[in-house]
């Protein structure tokens, strides 16, 4: 059975059944999936919960699914990691890493909302999927697609990188590219999704794709041992992540699985694409859409549609915002990967540069718990690490050679410790 | 005399513009052509524009020949004869 209530506009507050549908009639408005909190009290529970598969789908009460998943059947339940090196060269207590870099099966966070929005799409009788994606989420719908044995129709900008080109040709979709930047993609399929009746997961299947981004925020949770970290620092490109992580934390707090401790959530953009972390440096409630300019194209969305609440839900929740340029996002690739031994993609390093600046501006107190969403993983865009290290020494396979080139490479890779940030206190436990 | 300028209508708002895909309007700029549009369908207007009738809805983009009025002078942006002017509801993704 299921818990789910109705499509609700989250502007009017206007319902709809349960329909492949994107807006509300009324004002456009976005529709969210609404649930019966009040018949999960006591059903829905951290035993309940606890019981269930180590996937995504142990959260299936609160997710939008009438019969048994389908798809991602081992998507999600990443790794959450104690990260204590990389806590001591910031300079803060108490730090975690939610590693989607990790999910399976095409490392990013969107094969989260992937499983959700197809296991959707078959309910509703669709034979063919698709999406407007900037890689990493026409990566999982491939993937999934072929493994569920959909027809799939990815859709995206005509520059981004080959990995994130090949990761999707690999699993035999049709693959359409489009001149123009991601905001350009996402129009098109807004009308391909007029025109076609076909299931575009981020356009009518938008409300239960989204819900599948809840699941971040639930692992986190319960991956703490059912507690909230203080401070969530979160990527932001369309905008589904942060406000459904934000949801995630509320509705454990409405089930009383969690106790409230006022989480604060923090968007972290790249700055040549920073139009939600502009509006809130402003106080602005609207942002102004951009042309993206970084090297963090999976987050390269000059017009978030959900945009506007993230900034609702950071101002509402006592966070705040950053953006980071390409040469601190390329820094903290390098610095997540050397402390903590996680390769993480362009948009991964916006999140920790970031998290480092609110850190330093006294914006995350340095003692509090803190929680980073790293949601893509490093191998899919090689490109932008390329001349950022020192040529490896070749030699021939002699004991000699080696030993003249040991001391070489001692002075390429320095230890972690020796790049302490300025004005960081000393290193805590 | 203004031009003529077609406006193409997303599918969620055809059946408050007499279930047409596109109308033929006139108007100089985005906003008279958005005028003449709502004063022959005012039910559309409705939707389009905000209560106070002058801001559009903040979940519409507009685009003149692909491009958002955003970038360009929002509803001031001026129209020549044969512009196409596209209603799209905002869409998020990743």
């Amino acid at each position: 059975m299921s818990f789910v209530k109705a499509l609700r506009c989250k502007e009017c507050g206007a319902e709809y059944p349960i329909e492949p549908r994107t807006i509300c009639d009324n004002d456009f408005g976005p529709v969210e999936v609404a649930y019966d909190y009040d018949a999960m009290q006591g059903k829905v529970t951290r035993r309940s919960i606890e019981a269930g598969p180590r996937s995504l789908w142990r959260y299936r009460d609160l997710l939008p699914i009438e019969g048994e998943p389908r798809v991602g059947l081992n998507s999600g339940f990443t790794p959450l990691i104690r990260a204590d090196n990389l806590a001591r060269e910031l300079g803060v207590q108490e730090l975690y890493i939610k590693d989607d870099s990790a999910n399976y099966p095409t490392f990013s966070y969107k094969d989260r909302v992937v499983s959700v929005a197809l296991t959707k799409a078959m309910e509703f009788g669709f034979d063919t999927v698709g999406c407007a994606s900037t890689g990493n989420l026409a990566h999982s719908v491939s993937a999934h697609a072929a493994a569920a044995g959909l027809r799939a129709f990815v859709m995206i900008p005509h520059d981004l990188e080959e990995g994130k080109i090949v990761g999707s040709l690999v699993f035999g979709p049709r693959m359409v590219k489009i001149k123009g930047n991601y905001d350009d993609v996402n129009r098109l399929c807004s009308q391909i999704a007029d025109k076609y009746n076909w299931a575009i997961v981020n356009v009518n299947l938008r409300p239960f794709y989204t819900e599948g981004a809840k699941t971040h925020g639930f692992e986190i949770a319960e991956q703490l041992g059912w507690r909230l970290p203080r401070h969530t620092v979160v990527p932001v490109a369309g905008g589904t992540l942060l406000p459904k992580v934000y949801k995630a934390y509320r509705e454990l707090i409405t089930l009383g699985l969690v106790q409230d401790n006022h989480p604060a959530m923090y968007a972290a953009q790249a700055a040549g694409c920073n139009p939600v972390v502009a509006a809130l440096e402003e106080g602005a409630d609207l942002f102004k859409p951009q042309k993206p300019n970084t090297i963090a194209k999976s987050i390269a969305i000059g017009n978030p549609a959900d945009g506007y609440y993230v900034i609702k839900d950071v101002r509402q929740s006592g966070g705040y915002g950053a953006s980071a340029d390409d040469n601190q996002i390329i820094d903290a690739i390098k610095l997540l990967a050397r402390t903590e031994g996680i390769f993480t993609e362009p948009a991964g390093g916006t999140t920790l540069a970031c998290a480092i600046k609110l850190i330093e501006s006294g914006r995350i107190p340095r003692n509090e718990s803190i929680c980073l969403s790293i949601t893509g993983n490093g191998m899919k865009t090689l490109e932008v690490m390329q001349g950022q290290f020192a040529q490896s020494p070749t030699i021939n396979a002699k004991l000699a050679e080696f030993d003249r080139v040991v001391g070489q490479i001692a002075e390429m890779a320095p230890t972690p410790r020796s790049r302490r940030l300025a004005g960081a206190p000393d290193p805590i436990g | 005399m203004p031009g003529t300028v077609t406006v193409r209508i997303p599918t969620a708002l055809r059946p408050q513009a007499g279930d047409q895909g596109s109308v033929a309007v006139a108007g100089a700029s985005v906003k008279e052509a958005l005028g003449s549009l709502t004063s022959q369908y005012p039910e559309l207007g409705r939707r389009l524009f905000q209560s106070n009738g002058t801001d559009l809805n903040r979940f519409i983009n507009v685009y003149v020949n692909d491009e958002d009025i955003r970038f360009l002078n929002n509803l001031d942006t001026p129209l020549n004869p044969g512009d196409e002017l596209s209603i799209i509801p905002a869409i998020a993704g990743g």
